[in-house]
Formats: structure tokens, sequence, C-alpha cells
């Protein structure tokens, strides 16, 4: 009998796998294949930019051609050849930024993934502002005009370009400069849009802002990029959610997000992370690598990162607080679940320079199949930074005996008055679980995830609502068919 | 008849546990087995519900009539089978609540039922813990983590009434419990007993059967119902132990 039902959890995972993984028939402009200094100005020509981020672009690149890719990670990437990936890609219908004159092929495939564009959906959906990037560019901000009536400033990058360039150019790279690493180097040079967010002092953000990225166009790579500013005495909750179709080759996504977060604001970042892993074999699938950093400059300023990590075939990413203010604090709460061949080196740099700063690291690593989960996590005491705190806390969950899991903790303290915290932990899902819950009536699959979901609780509470749900059950799909 | 068992045996790993085991049991019947440890009292509760480690090597067991070795674990359960651990496990993060309700649904949609509502389902919950003066703490509790073993026992016997089984296994459910807790849980089990459900109760001790009174008591020895009897049976191995049985069986 046991034979009999894991056989059916096989036939159910292979039958039911990525749902996002369909490929929309939209007209897409391509430039050709291959990076270079032309690629790069037609980019930027193509996005009528001013002559300062040109220059920003080049230098990047010039400086991106002195680097080879790193190698540190726990991951075994395969070589990528950057001159075989296109650098823009984009719907053709782009500009027209009214409701109603948005490509209808565009629309529905919004609408399959449930993310509404319409207008007057919007409204009776009730609390979201989305921005929509397809490939390249971001298609469709909805709800800019309730904001605005706030001072809130929330559109695509490439418009932020136009209507905001002082601001722009304030805090465009102030946070991951374009010398910071290989793949941030590489996004400056060439990234395409994203969205911009800029709260005003003293603005409570009324509702979540969220961007859902979407790549469509084959053998193109998505390098957006984010930036959000919290002015004094601001609070904004920010969501990001990302899918891609089924394709044998491997895609690239090379993002950066920056925040600045002023004196006594406080953002909400939170990411379900849901690229498209590559099939049981290990083909394909998205490479999700990622910089993702927050400054918090100001006095008691706050950032709280949440992420549900399920997608992609390898995850390298970090998102990391600088907490320069004092009594500044830092939030990190991950779920990285892989699966089959998946690979994810993921964790936190908490980087103390304010005094009375604090930070909180909670890491749940799932893995299963044959798949490879690390935490990497560095906590930083600067020598000035007086009665700094941290906690981290770093657990390892296996289904099966096929999968790894492993921590890395970094700790580089300079001030005697620290305290800082680091608890480990590693446990199985164990046979006598899954048959007491059996012996309940309730199934294999359904038992997964409840324990998995238990586990991950911690962080799947500090999700908005809606979100909390989408993420549960992405738990329970990714890991199905993991017990056997 | 509700449950028959045929020349039942199961191994673990190599070894046989289980060397041909025949029984029979009606609806309204409460069976009570008894056996020095090691005689396989345990693994004839597993094997019934279909625990992975053992297997079945010879015989068959019929169900309400429907072939029981057939079914995976779940549809065991759900088809009335329940068992009540003698040691539950631990599941860290998944509240009681949570997890009756997957189950309680889980039955209820085998049984071609609506799932129940979120203020249907705590009415029930509250319903079923009053039967066994289970804490509302425990309720809201993750399962079984951090449960004293008195409350674990106590928290097997509520799921049972939650669960509401047609035929119900209690593995040494005395062991661990204070003579108060003891009463509490027999009582719980003798509210849910009908004349239409059937139970077997696993103990050493005639204390258990003191609440939970047998019509039938059986002596499990070396993997073989070796002898059966009424209540007076229980009595007897209360005060004389197993070596008149053995004495008897040539040994």
């Amino acid at each position: 009998m046991k034979q009999s039902s894991e056989k059916h959890i096989i036939e159910e995972v292979t039958a039911g796998e990525y749902k996002y993984g369909f490929v929309s028939d939209i007209e897409t402009e391509v430039i050709p294949k291959g990076l270079n200094e032309e690629v790069i100005r037609l980019i930027s020509a193509k996005k009528q930019e001013p002559g300062w981020l040109l220059d920003f672009r080049l230098k990047a690149f010039r400086y991106w051609q002195t680097l080879t890719m790193p190698r540190w990670a726990h991951l075994d990437i395969p070589e990528i050849d950057f001159q075989d990936i296109v650098y823009y890609a984009a719907p053709r219908k782009e500009h027209p930024r009214q409701a109603g004159e948005l490509d209808p092929d565009l629309v529905k495939t919004f609408d399959r993934l449930g993310i509404p564009l319409q207008e007057r959906e919007m409204l009776a959906g009730g609390g979201t502002a989305v921005d929509a990037v397809m490939d390249s560019v971001s298609v469709k901000t909805t709800q800019q005009e309730a904001l605005s009536k706030l001072g809130i400033i929330f559109c695509s990058m490439s418009e932020a370009v136009r209507e905001h360039p002082d601001l722009v150019k304030q805090y465009l790279g102030s946070v991951v400069p374009y010398r910071d690493n290989f793949f941030a180097a590489l996004n400056c040079a060439v990234f395409s849009d994203g969205s911009f967010v800029y709260i005003p002092k003293g603005v409570r953000c009324p509702m979540e802002l969220s961007t859902y990225f979407r790549i469509n166009a084959l053998n193109t790579g998505q390098f957006e990029r984010t930036l959000i500013v919290a002015d004094d005495d601001s609070y904004v909750s920010y969501l990001e959610g990302c899918t891609a179709p089924i394709r044998d080759n491997s895609q690239l996504h090379a993002a950066i997000v920056e925040i600045v977060v002023h004196d006594r604001a406080e953002v909400k970042y939170s990411t379900v992370q849901n690229w498209y892993p590559g099939d049981k074999n290990g083909r394909g699938g998205i490479y999700n690598f990622v910089t993702k950093r927050c400054l918090c400059k100001g006095v008691a300023s706050k950032i709280s990162w949440t992420q549900v990590e399920t997608g992609s075939a390898i995850t390298w990413k970090y998102p990391s607080c600088v907490l320069a203010g004092d009594r500044s604090v830092g939030e990190f709460y991950s779920v990285a679940v892989t699966n089959n061949h998946q690979q994810a080196d993921t964790g936190t740099k908490m980087i103390h320079l304010g005094s009375d700063s604090r930070s909180t690291i909670v890491s749940k690593g799932i893995s299963a199949g044959k798949s490879q989960n690390s935490y990497r996590g560095l906590v930083r005491v600067a020598p000035g930074a007086a009665r700094v705190r941290n906690h981290s806390q770093c657990d390892s969950l296996l289904l099966g005996d096929r999968c790894g899991a492993h921590t890395f903790p970094y700790m580089d303290i300079n001030n005697e008055t620290a305290v800082v915290e680091h608890e480990a932990t590693t446990s199985k899902i164990n046979e006598e679980q899954l048959f007491y819950c059996n012996q309940r009536g309730i199934s294999t699959e359904e038992a997964v995830g409840l324990i998995v979901n238990g586990y991950a609780k911690e962080v799947l509470n500090k999700l908005p609502m809606e979100f909390a749900v989408e993420a549960q059950k992405l738990l329970q799909v990714s890991l199905e068919g993991s017990i056997g | 008849m509700l449950l028959e068992i045929k020349n039942l045996h199961a191994n673990i790993g190599d070894k046989e546990i289980l060397k041909g085991i025949n029984l029979s049991i009606n609806e309204g019947e409460i069976h009570a087995i008894m056996g020095p440890n090691g005689s396989g009292k345990s693994t004839l509760s597993a094997v019934l519900t279909g625990h992975p480690a053992y297997t079945v090597t010879e015989g068959e067991v019929f169900f309400k009539g429907k072939n029981l070795l057939e079914m995976s674990p779940e549809i065991r359960s759900r088809e009335g089978l329940f068992l009540s651990f003698q040691y539950p496990v631990e599941i860290p993060g998944v509240s009681m609540v949570n997890f009756m309700r997957a189950a309680v649904n889980e039955h209820r949609s085998y049984r071609g039922e609506k799932a129940l509502n979120a203020s249907e389902f705590l009415k029930l919950m509250r319903e079923k813990r009053a039967l066994v003066e289970m804490d509302n703490k425990l309720a809201n509790r993750s399962v079984n983590e951090g449960f004293s073993g008195g409350e674990k026992k106590r928290n097997e016997i509520f799921q049972m009434a939650m669960l509401d089984p047609v035929l119900s296994i209690l593995d040494e459910t005395d062991s661990g419990l204070d003579i108060d807790a003891l009463r509490v849980v027999a009582e719980g089990v003798n509210k849910i007993h009908t004349p239409q459900k059937a139970c077997v109760v696993i103990t050493h001790y005639q204390r258990l059967l003191d609440y939970i009174r047998p019509d039938i008591v059986h002596v499990l020895y070396q993997g073989r119902i070796v002898k059966t009897g009424d209540f007076s049976l229980a009595t007897r191995l209360e005060k004389d132990g197993y070596d008149w049985i053995k004495q008897e069986l040539g040994e």
C-alpha cells in the first residue's frame, strides 16, 4: 500500500508542476543578443534617458568588463555566456498608460497571474497598488492618482527618470553602487525598468504597494531596478512577486533593490519569489542573482525584509541592512524552499554602524529532493556602534535523504558592548509524524504541507494577509511529492 | 461483523512478530488484549492501521467487509479506524486546531460532506473537548508539543471523539495516567461508545478495564492469541500474572 501511495504522489507531481509556466503571445520588441557599449547606448536611447544616466551605465559597464564572475557561493553554476543574452525586450504596445489602451493579451497575462491591471477592478479589489513589469519594461502602474494626492510617488523607474530626475539622481546607486559586485555592475549597465517609490515626510502609505515581475520573452535577461525612499516619519509596505514561463534554457535575473529609510521611518519589504525553478531533472529555470540592500540612514529608522523563496533554479541573494542610524532596526525573515535540483545560497547581512541599533534574523530553510539549501549571513558591528543587539535563528528542515542543508554564519564584532546571539537547528520530517497524520485521515501530501507551514509559521506571519495565504499554498505545491 | 482477522502474519524487517492472529469483533463489543511485554500487542495495532515499517506476510483482514490491507493508512482512518497511540508524536508549529480541522474535513470529504466552516468547527471542538475535560489552552497549542504524558493521552481520546470512529484501538492508553486522569479518559471513551461501534483496549492492567468493561478478553503471547475469555480472565491475570498460561502452553 505504501508503495502505491508513493507512486501516486510522484504521478501527481509530474502532472501538476509549475502553475505559472505559460507563455503569452504578445508582440515583443527585442534587440539583438549580446552586450557592448552600443547595446547600452541603444537601451538608453530607447528609454530617451538623460546624459547623466547614460554616463552612469557606461561607467558601470566598463567596470564590469574588468570583473570575473565570483564563485564563492555554495552553488554549482554553469558557465553563463553573457553575449548570448538579450538585454532588452518590451511588449510593443507599451506606451499608452491609460487603462483600456493596454494590449488585451497583456491584461490577460496578468489576469492569469491574478494581477488585475484595470483600475476599476483594482478599486473593487481594494488595498493594493500594482506596478506590473513584463520583461524589460513596466507596463502599467495602478492607483497612481489616489497616491499622488498624498504626495506619494509610485511609478516605473523610466517614468521616475523623466518626471523626478532629481530624486532619482540623488538616490540611484547610493545604497548599491555600481562597484558593489559583479551582478550589481551588470545591472547598473543594462537595467531596463522597475519601480520607484517615494514616501514624503510624515505620510503613512494607506495601501500596499506591489510590483509584479514577469519574464515572458525567450533568451532574455531581466535586470530590473527598484528604488524606495521613505522620508522622515513615513511608512510603507511593499510587496514583490515574480513568475516566469517554463523554458528549457535557463534565464538570468539580476536585479537591484535599493531602499533608503530616513529618521523614524519604516519600510516593510515582502517578496514571494516563484520564478520557474526548472523541471524535475534540473533542466531550465531562472538564475536569480539579486542584490537587495537597505540603508537605515535615519535615527530609529526600520527595515523589515520578509521573503518566501520557492522558485528559481539557482537563488543567490542576501537582502541586507546597513543600520547607520542610532537606534535603527533591521529585520530579516526568510523561508527558502528547494526541491528537485534547485540550489539556494541566501541569507542576510546586518551591518551595525549606529549605536543601540538592533537586528533580528529568522531563517527557515527547507530542502527536499536532490536540492542544496544554504544560509549565509553576516553580522558586523563597527567599532563606534555601542550597545548593539542581534539575534539570529537559522533552522533547517530536511525532507528525504538526498538533499543538503548548510549554514554559514559570519560574525565580525568590533565593539565589546554588543550582544550577539546565534541559534541553529536541523530537523527532519520523520515517518512517525507522517504516520500520525495519516492515521487521522490526513494524506501524506497534506501532512507535509501542514508540517512545513507549521515550521515556517514565524516567517509567514510577517507577510501581509493575502500574501501569507498565497505563500502557504506555494509551500505546499512546491514540495509536492518530496516525500518518497 | 466489524473486523475479521484471519491468520495474520507480520514482520518488522526479517523478524516475524505476528504469527497467525485470528480475531473477530462485532459491533457493540469491547475487546481487551493483554499479554506480557514483547508479545506483539503494539505491532497488531500498527499493522491494522497500516504503519509502513511492518510488512504483512500472510493472512487477511476485513473491516466492514472490505479488504483492510489494501487501504492506505489515511483511507483506513476515513473508513472509521482509529488508533490512540501509546506514544503520540509531537508536531511543532502545527496547532491542534489546524491539525484537527484538516483531519475532520478529510473525513467529511471522504463521506461526500461539505467542509465545516470555522464557527461550526470550533463548536464541535468545544463540545468534544468537554468530553475529556481538556483545557482550551491545549487546543491552541501545537500538536502534543510540551504536553505532559497525561495530556497526550487525553488529547488522543479528544481526537477520537472528534473523528467518531467505528473501531477504536486504545494502545496502552492507561500508561502514564494518574487515577483521576484515568477515570476522565475512560469516561470519555464510554461516552463515545455506542452499540454500532467497537473498541479494542490494549493494556497490561485490570485497572483500566474496571472503567472500560470489556466483553471479551484475549491473551496475546509470542505473536498469537493463546487464550480468550470473559472479564474473569483479566482478573486472574492481574492476580497470577502470565506464568500459568505459559505452563498451559507447555513451556
